[in-house]
């Protein structure tokens, strides 16, 4: 008889065979059993203690996204579980590849009310690509093999493994399948060759193209084919919030962000275009606005998604192309390169036409700001840290004004440098996140860009920044208002800011230290560069950056939620 | 319009479960719904009736296929087909001219009569909707006392 080992060594075991070197998680009663483990083998997996749960998986989706590796969480059962579930609803939104681990009160208990029992399964059934509750522990390796296959095949997502108590106890063989296949799942990753070449076929007859790209771009490591694509087809191209970082953020063709805040090129181009190449992106509403406005003007759309469902949600396709983008990136560019290539470039000269049409729109220069030399714009600081960084950096944000600016000032040289909460929107996801991708790429600088509302909303991870020694900085750009709340407030609300400003703040530098780290406040725009000159030449330590900036600046443009694209706000206009 | 959606999914806890929630998460409509496990005891089937345009039909497909235990799904509306819906009236029958009345109904319909007391029967009737329908528009409509319908369950023809 096979050697006979506890639910919780088959469980680390597994993890080891998927090469799991960190796992982010919080101890408790229903997980102590493969705590214990994690404790007899200290050469093993490492452990990473954040302080809430939240905190755990937004750390996960940090450290995934910079290590372009699964994040793995371990989370006790009900109240831990439902702390994690704004990480793994934002990982879900992001299409980020997660494990998440999740003890359970012993089976026999389950259903009975008892103490930390929730449904963890029903609970986050909505927000998970899959979850599994394991009650034989000889069921959790394939559960494990599953999880990753699952997590990280197709549209990537977080997949939760519910796990009793008694299970993480109880003995059974340990056998790690070679393989899994499943018959209800089978993701195409190679696109249809007939609908490659009607794409060709398109595309050289375009006049105006245009090239929109997304976090698809990202997730299947497919920048470098994009950037040739484009380079081949000599047209102007975009990224989505998720997508900043598949073009190089100086590329010459590339025209900034599109969408709610998206550059007044980006998005006119997006409007006027006549073949639209959107690739790993998904035309949500903060990216298209009012559909209906977007289809008043007639282009011709082909969608690259590897989500069936994602294609002609919200906007109508011509040519859906199903698939991984890399893959698909890849058998546009052969033929593209092939002998007979060219003809299905689009003309040269209607091309030149098309960036003499797009230069007039650049020339409105909409991410010009009114700099001050009194007060900090917050925009002069993501430049300067832009700069600083030589744009190298890794970025998180949490969420609001802060985000926007990083995405329309920080110019990206590469992918899985800017790493955000875009479609959740969870505010307290940038310090943990910014924690996590440190872990993952120890040399690199990470920046959290963050305002102070968001911030406080994980504080407590400054705890696990000190624990593990990761020099993050964080770029707080505090203006004393939920900025983006307050921005909505004075454009729809009538200037009543109903609860948006943030009273008896705490003295962020004091705290900073409180917690061992290094604290600066920054108020003068001259002393912008030099801090943080400063604080990136502290290699090992964590330096809280307060910079005390204008109150009531606003995120230019912009699209107001239901309008359309071409229906923005300049800061100019007002 | 109203659409028949014939499921393959695997027969696993949770399974069903997947594809309810995905329905009232992104606010499609379930006109009926039935299931049951299949000759393969590793598959169930299910037939979901629900209505929509062609837009909102085409997502609620891609959205059940993305289910990872969902196997197939086929919009059998179009296609040849056969569905049927088990109805069970429970009809309240104490005169003898209203049991006459009863016996030619089901006779006309086709249906059955299950458990017969002094004072009533249930009748059994299977058929499309627009025969149950029809045939508890025929019934006086006080004497029908408790009805219940199973919902479609459809299948292909041919093949």
């Amino acid at each position: 008889m096979a050697k006979q080992l506890t639910g919780s060594q088959i469980l680390l075991k597994a993890l080891r065979k998927e090469g799991v070197e960190v796992v982010f998680g919080y101890p408790g009663g229903a997980v102590l059993h493969i705590y214990d483990e994690l404790a007899k083998d200290p050469q093993g997996i490492r452990h990473i203690l954040c302080r809430h749960e939240q905190g755990v998986v937004h750390a996960a989706d940090g450290y995934a996204r910079a290590a372009d590796k699964p994040g793995v969480c371990l989370v006790t059962s009900g109240p831990g579980l439902t702390n994690a579930v704004t990480g793994i609803a934002s990982a879900n939104m992001d299409s980020i590849p997660l494990v998440i681990i999740s003890g359970q009160v012993p089976s026999h208990a389950i259903g009975e009310d008892a103490f930390q029992e929730v449904d963890s399964v029903g609970i986050t059934r909505p927000c998970v690509k899959y979850n599994m509750l394991v009650k034989r522990p000889e069921d959790i390796a394939p559960a494990v093999k599953k999880a990753f296959y699952l997590a990280t095949s197709g549209r990537p997502g977080p997949v939760l493994i519910d796990i009793p108590k008694d299970t993480s106890l109880a003995p059974a063989p340990y056998a790690y399948p070679a393989k899994i296949e499943m018959r209800s799942y089978q993701p195409s990753l190679k696109g249809h060759p007939g609908q490659i070449k009607r794409a060709l076929q398109l595309l050289a007859t375009a006049k105006r193209p245009f090239v929109y790209a997304g976090g698809g771009v990202i997730n299947a490591n497919a920048a470098t084919e994009l950037r040739q694509l484009v380079e081949l087809l000599g047209c102007p191209s975009t990224n989505t919030l998720m997508g900043l970082g598949s073009m190089p953020g100086t590329h010459k063709q590339f025209i900034g962000m599109l969408g709610m805040h998206g550059t007044y090129e980006a998005n006119m181009a997006m409007q006027k275009c006549d073949v639209l190449l959107a690739v790993g992106a998904r035309f949500d509403d903060r990216v298209v606005g009012n559909p209906t406005h977007f289809a008043q003007d007639h282009r011709k759309i082909i969608h690259i998604d590897i989500d069936p469902s994602s294609i002609a949600k919200r906007v109508a396709v011509d040519i859906p192309i199903v698939g991984d983008v890399k893959h698909v990136l890849q058998q546009l560019l052969k033929e593209l390169k092939g002998s007979g290539g060219r003809k299905y470039l689009p003309a040269k000269a209607s091309v030149k036409d098309w960036w003499g049409q797009v230069a007039k729109w650049q020339a409105k220069d909409c991410l010009r700001y009114r700099d001050s030399k009194k007060v900090i714009k917050p925009q002069l600081v993501i430049e300067q840290l832009s700069k600083v960084t030589r744009g190298r950096a890794l970025v998180t944000s949490d969420v609001g004004q802060h985000q926007m600016w990083a995405a329309q000032y920080y110019s990206f040289a590469g992918p899985r440098q800017w790493i955000n909460s875009g479609g959740l929107g969870a505010m307290g996801f940038g310090l943990p996140a910014a924690i996590g991708a440190q872990l993952a790429q120890p040399k690199a600088q990470v920046a959290c860009v963050t305002g102070e509302a968001s911030i406080v909303m994980c504080i407590q991870e400054l705890s696990t920044a000190k624990q593990y020694r990761t020099p993050v900085k964080v770029i707080n750009l505090n203006n004393r208002y939920m900025g983006m709340v307050r921005q909505w407030q004075e454009f729809f609300h009538g200037s009543r800011y109903s609860e948006s400003y943030m009273d008896a703040l705490p003295d962020f530098v004091g705290l900073a230290e409180s917690f061992g780290h290094v604290g600066m406040e920054i108020s003068k725009p001259s002393d912008v560069e030099g801090a943080l000159r400063e604080a990136f030449k502290l290699k090992d330590r964590l330096v809280f950056m307060d910079f005390k900036t204008d109150d009531t600046e606003n995120v230019f443009p912009m699209v107001a939620a239901g309008k359309g694209l071409t229906e923005m706000v300049l800061a100019e206009e007002l | 319009m109203r659409r028949i959606l014939a499921i393959k999914l695997e027969n696993q806890p949770g399974a069903l479960s997947r594809v309810v929630s995905m329905f009232s998460a992104r606010a499609y409509n379930i006109d009926s719904l039935t299931v049951a496990s299949t000759e393969d005891a590793t598959m169930s089937r299910m037939t979901i009736v629900t209505h929509g345009n062609d837009e909102v039909i085409e997502q609620i497909i891609k959205q059940i296929n993305k289910i990872v235990d969902v196997y197939s799904v086929i919009d059998i509306t179009e296609k040849r087909h056969v569905e049927r819906e088990l109805l069970m009236v429970k009809v309240l029958a104490a005169t003898p001219e209203l049991r006459a009345d009863m016996h030619r109904l089901v006779e006309v319909f086709r249906g059955r009569i299950n458990d017969v007391t002094d004072r009533g029967f249930i009748i059994e009737v299977t058929g499309n909707g627009g025969k149950l329908d029809a045939f508890l528009a025929a019934l006086p409509g006080n004497a029908i006392k408790e009805t219940v319908r199973t919902g479609v369950a459809g299948v292909t023809r041919g093949r």
